[in-house]
């Protein structure tokens, strides 16, 4: 998702470290980061993908006064129900890879902006899910300064029924 | 912290579990921290009813992130250089994960490794590669 401003915060890494049960003190503790190899506080490898939070537009959260396909008193809050099932994954199809590059390790004081390039897209038979449609995008993080601190690839899947079990 | 890349050997392996018995409130904290609110994530109703799973699961991202602990506990901090994976099977509540770093070769003071994430079945869900600065 293409960001302008990702502004890099202590809170946030501390929360995103606990929601992957990771306890280092490199990711909260100023006085302890200070005097690892990196010198201060850093971010955790995948903390990236939480620029998702500073995409005004994406689609997956909830926004005020907007329809939501998640539930409520109904099993979606879409009254035309999303696809026939389509995408594997209720509306945001499956996450099928995931790819980073490090050129800079981040931490809190970075601000980043996200731009979005399409990359190739293909097809598979798949035998527990129909037909997998896979779609790449490559995604460029530079910071404050401009320098390129984090190249990300994801390729998204959207099958013709849900996984087989 | 930091490896070193005179004791490393081509066929080392390094095992961490990340989570014994993944519980739906671990995947509601990834959902708020990283943005990502997908109800098949933490909407059992709207994931049984509607996208037709028989429960929630995990994000990927979460799966990868608890990888990357694994990960950043054996090379040390802010030595990662590269970090990539395929999600092979979906991960459930309940699923007990360990992960398994093993190295593949280290040249010019990188090492290259190869990084697996199991379930309590033994089935893969995460398949992947990993690149880290070795002293």
């Amino acid at each position: 998702m293409a960001v302008d401003k990702f502004p890099v915060e202590g809170s946030h890494i501390m929360m995103f470290a606990r929601s992957v049960g990771d306890d280092n003190q490199i990711y909260y503790d100023d006085e302890y980061a200070k005097g690892t190899e990196p010198g201060g506080v850093i971010a955790p490898p995948t903390f990236a993908q939480s620029s998702a939070q500073f995409d005004p537009d994406y689609f997956l959260r909830p926004k005020p006064g907007a329809d939501w396909f998640g539930s409520g008193k109904e099993a979606t809050g879409i009254k035309k129900e999303p696809g026939s099932g389509g995408g594997g994954g209720g509306g945001g199809g499956l996450h099928a890879e995931q790819h980073f590059e490090y050129h800079r390790h981040i931490g809190p004081g970075d601000v980043l902006t996200a731009t979005v390039k399409q990359g190739e897209g293909w097809e598979k038979e798949g035998k527990r899910s129909g037909k997998l449609i896979f779609s790449e995008t490559i995604t460029e993080y530079h910071d404050q300064n401009g320098e390129l601190v984090i190249t990300a690839r994801g390729v998204g899947v959207r099958t013709e029924r849900p996984v087989d079990q | 912290m930091a490896l070193s890349a005179s004791n490393l050997n081509a066929g080392d392996t390094y095992t961490e579990s990340l989570v014994e018995d993944l519980k739906r409130t671990q995947i509601v904290m990834y959902a708020g921290a990283s943005g990502d609110y997908n109800p098949v994530h933490t909407d059992e109703k709207f994931t049984k009813e509607l996208a037709g799973y028989p429960s929630v699961f995990a994000h990927g991202m979460l799966t990868m992130g608890m990888t990357g602990t694994m990960l950043t506990n054996y090379v040390g901090d802010g030595r990662l250089t590269k970090f990539g994976v395929r999600f092979t099977s979906q991960v459930w509540p309940g699923d007990s994960l360990n992960a398994t770093a093993t190295v593949e070769d280290v040249t010019d003071g990188i090492v290259n490794l190869k990084v697996e994430t199991t379930n309590q079945d033994g089935t893969v869900v995460l398949s992947g590669y990993a690149a880290a600065r070795v002293d």
